[in-house]
């Protein structure tokens, strides 16, 4: 028998996990003190959630110059990482919190359902999306995911009284619970022949020995389910037939949330599984990324063409968003290329960018469409949002620039780097496709605006925007021009984001 | 003759498993009804699962026998999420298929 006493847990480094300690205390606090007490005044449980992403992104910004000072690390045993890379995503994640949140508490007391379980339901899935991205082990990944996808459904799930929302949220649990048993026995394959889930581990695995041949089919089959899991969760073509149904039907708000934390986090975690567990079968995978890269920009751009709901026509140019990004992984799999780090950092780069720019998009929507039905969120209720109220609709016309990739605005910075970083490791053709593609969405961006500033509004009936929206949304379009303007605030950060925790 | 000393290895049940997998799999893609295809999903978890005890047992590695853990416990909070799901969209409407709910389409 194993003596138990001589069993020792791994040393926690309290202090570097500070940011998830956060959020968990602020979804505790709502979740309990929440229940117990009398409905709070107005607006405070959403600034509850506000003032916890704060505290974790003012914990990850004092993490950030640890790293910077101290070099990356592994924590907790070898199972979590801590460096830039993870940092940033925390951060990302964090302020898309933070907007999502100030947007909320406007659209759930306009109709007085104002409640703590939003909330403490998006810290949670927050909790999960920083697992994911900083998590050096498979196992440790799932966990993540779990957390933040079981939330997503419910939330996508919570208006109780439209059916459409209920709708979506079925439609996404099944799904996703679908792309997450494959990605599980992806798991149990690679771990059948490495032994190991430890990202770093799998890498030592791999390339000390040459594995026979019997066992290398099964690892790239493996590796293959890995994938396609990871492929559902941030909705590549051909398997990303359930986003426009999910992003259409899950209240507004929520929609912002799954459109920026959930496609952060596991884009961030696939780049970092497949750059550090393995990058001896680039060869095999980089083919892969390849194709369903140039899938998902083509399906993305062109579907969204003829969509009438502007939810949907988001939902699409979402999708080609994460072929964008994925022209970056396929960049750093060219291993012997010496610009093969460029593809992680402009990834690094576009994930912190995008998550801005899609909540101040659907903030807009949010407000312009009030409600979830079908009606209030088609091309028509933006019909004149421009000549009723100016401000608003030069707003808007920012961020859908900033999406089709204008310079000047933030999404110019992000494809720029993307697009660059697939020139100089020499693949031509992806970044040839990832341009076409960008001139096609932008056509879809245009007809949103042309019916904005062109066309006449059936009512001349303004819209109001509350409080805090418009201070969410004003945060999102400054931040926009700002990197636009001066992109060298990111870049300049984000310089040795390549460098990742190995020990 | 075949020989009738058969004893199983663990090829068998990673084969098992493998089989296991592909059923729920094909049963989410067919099925119509939520339940079902729930169930089905916890099938293949659970195929999972039957994976990682025989490749732990092969490797003679604790590691995988403790993962089957951390999954069972995933499993469960899925059952409580998606049923929840599935009550609160069966108190609109009675008798549902995956079909009734087509009001999302573009």
């Amino acid at each position: 028998m194993n003596d138990l006493s001589a069993f020792a847990g791994p040393s926690i480094e309290w202090l570097s996990i500070s940011p998830l300690l956060a959020l968990l205390a602020g979804a505790l606090i709502l979740l309990l003190v929440g229940s117990l007490t009398n409905e709070w005044p107005k607006h405070w449980y959403s600034l509850t959630a506000v003032a916890t992403s704060v505290a974790a992104i003012a914990l990850s910004v004092v993490l950030w110059r640890d790293v910077s000072n101290d070099g990356a690390k592994l924590l907790i045993g070898g199972s979590l990482t801590l460096d830039h890379f993870a940092l940033l995503g925390s951060i990302a994640i964090c302020s898309a919190v933070l907007l999502v949140s100030l947007i909320t508490s406007d659209y759930l007391s306009r109709d007085g359902s104002d409640a703590p379980e939003i909330y403490a339901l998006y810290l949670t899935a927050a909790i999960g999306a920083v697992v994911m991205i900083s998590s050096n082990d498979l196992v440790v990944l799932f966990l993540g995911l779990e957390t933040l996808s079981l939330s997503l459904y419910l939330l996508a799930a919570s208006n109780r009284q439209e059916s459409a929302s209920q709708e979506a949220g079925l439609k996404y649990f099944i799904l996703g619970g679908f792309a997450s048993a494959f990605f599980l026995y992806g798991v149990a394959l690679t771990y059948g022949v490495t032994g190991t889930t430890r990202l770093i581990d799998l890498n030592t695995a791999l390339t000390s020995y040459i594995s026979v041949p019997r066992n290398d089919v099964i690892l790239l089959i493996g590796i293959g389910m890995i994938l396609v899991g990871f492929a559902f969760k941030v909705s590549l073509a051909p398997f990303q037939m359930w986003t426009p149904d999910v992003y259409q039907g899950a209240p507004t708000p929520v929609t912002a949330f799954m459109a920026s934390v959930g496609k952060v986090a596991a884009l961030v975690a696939l780049m970092r599984v497949f750059v550090v567990a393995f990058p001896s079968r680039s060869d095999d995978w980089g083919v892969v990324v390849l194709v369903l890269s140039a899938a998902t920009l083509v399906v993305g751009s062109v579907v969204a063409i003829v969509q009438t709901n502007i939810k949907r026509m988001l939902a699409y140019s979402s999708i080609s968003h994460a072929g964008f990004i994925l022209v970056g992984l396929e960049a750093a799999s060219h291993r012997d290329s010496v610009n093969a780090g460029d593809g992680l950092v402009a990834v690094g780069v576009y994930v912190a960018l995008y998550a801005a720019l899609v909540v101040g998009t659907f903030g807009v929507v949010t407000v312009v469409a009030r409600n979830s039905s079908s009606e209030a969120n088609s091309l028509d209720a933006f019909k004149g949002l421009a000549k009723n109220q100016p401000i608003l609709g030069l707003v808007m016309t920012v961020f859908l620039l900033a999406q089709a990739g204008m310079p000047l605005t933030s999404g110019f910075v992000a494809k720029f780097g993307v697009i660059q970083s697939a020139v100089a490791v020499g693949s031509y053709q992806l970044a040839v496709i990832a341009m076409v593609c960008a001139v096609i969405a932008a056509f879809v961006y245009l007809r949103i605006m042309v019916s904005m500033w062109l066309s006449d509004s059936a009512t001349t009936e303004k819209v109001s925007v509350p409080m805090l929206s418009r201070f969410a949304i004003g945060l999102a379009v400054a931040f926009t021009l700002l990197i636009g303007f001066l992109p060298s605030l990111i870049l300049d950060l984000t310089s040795n984001l390549a460098e990742l925790a190995t020990k | 003759m075949i020989s009738l000393s058969l004893t199983p290895t663990s090829s068998w049940y990673l084969i098992l498993s493998a089989v296991l997998f592909a059923i729920g799999t094909f049963g989410v893609l067919v099925r119509r009804n939520p339940l079902v295809m729930f169930m089905c999903i916890e099938l293949m978890l659970n195929a999972v699962n039957l994976s990682f005890v025989t490749l732990a047992r092969e490797l003679n590695d604790i590691n995988g026998q403790t993962i089957v853990f951390f999954v069972m416990v995933v499993a469960a909070a899925e059952v409580v999420v998606g049923l929840g799901i599935i009550v609160s969209i069966m108190r609109n409407r009675s008798a549902m298929t995956v079909d009734d709910l087509a009001e999302l389409k573009g």
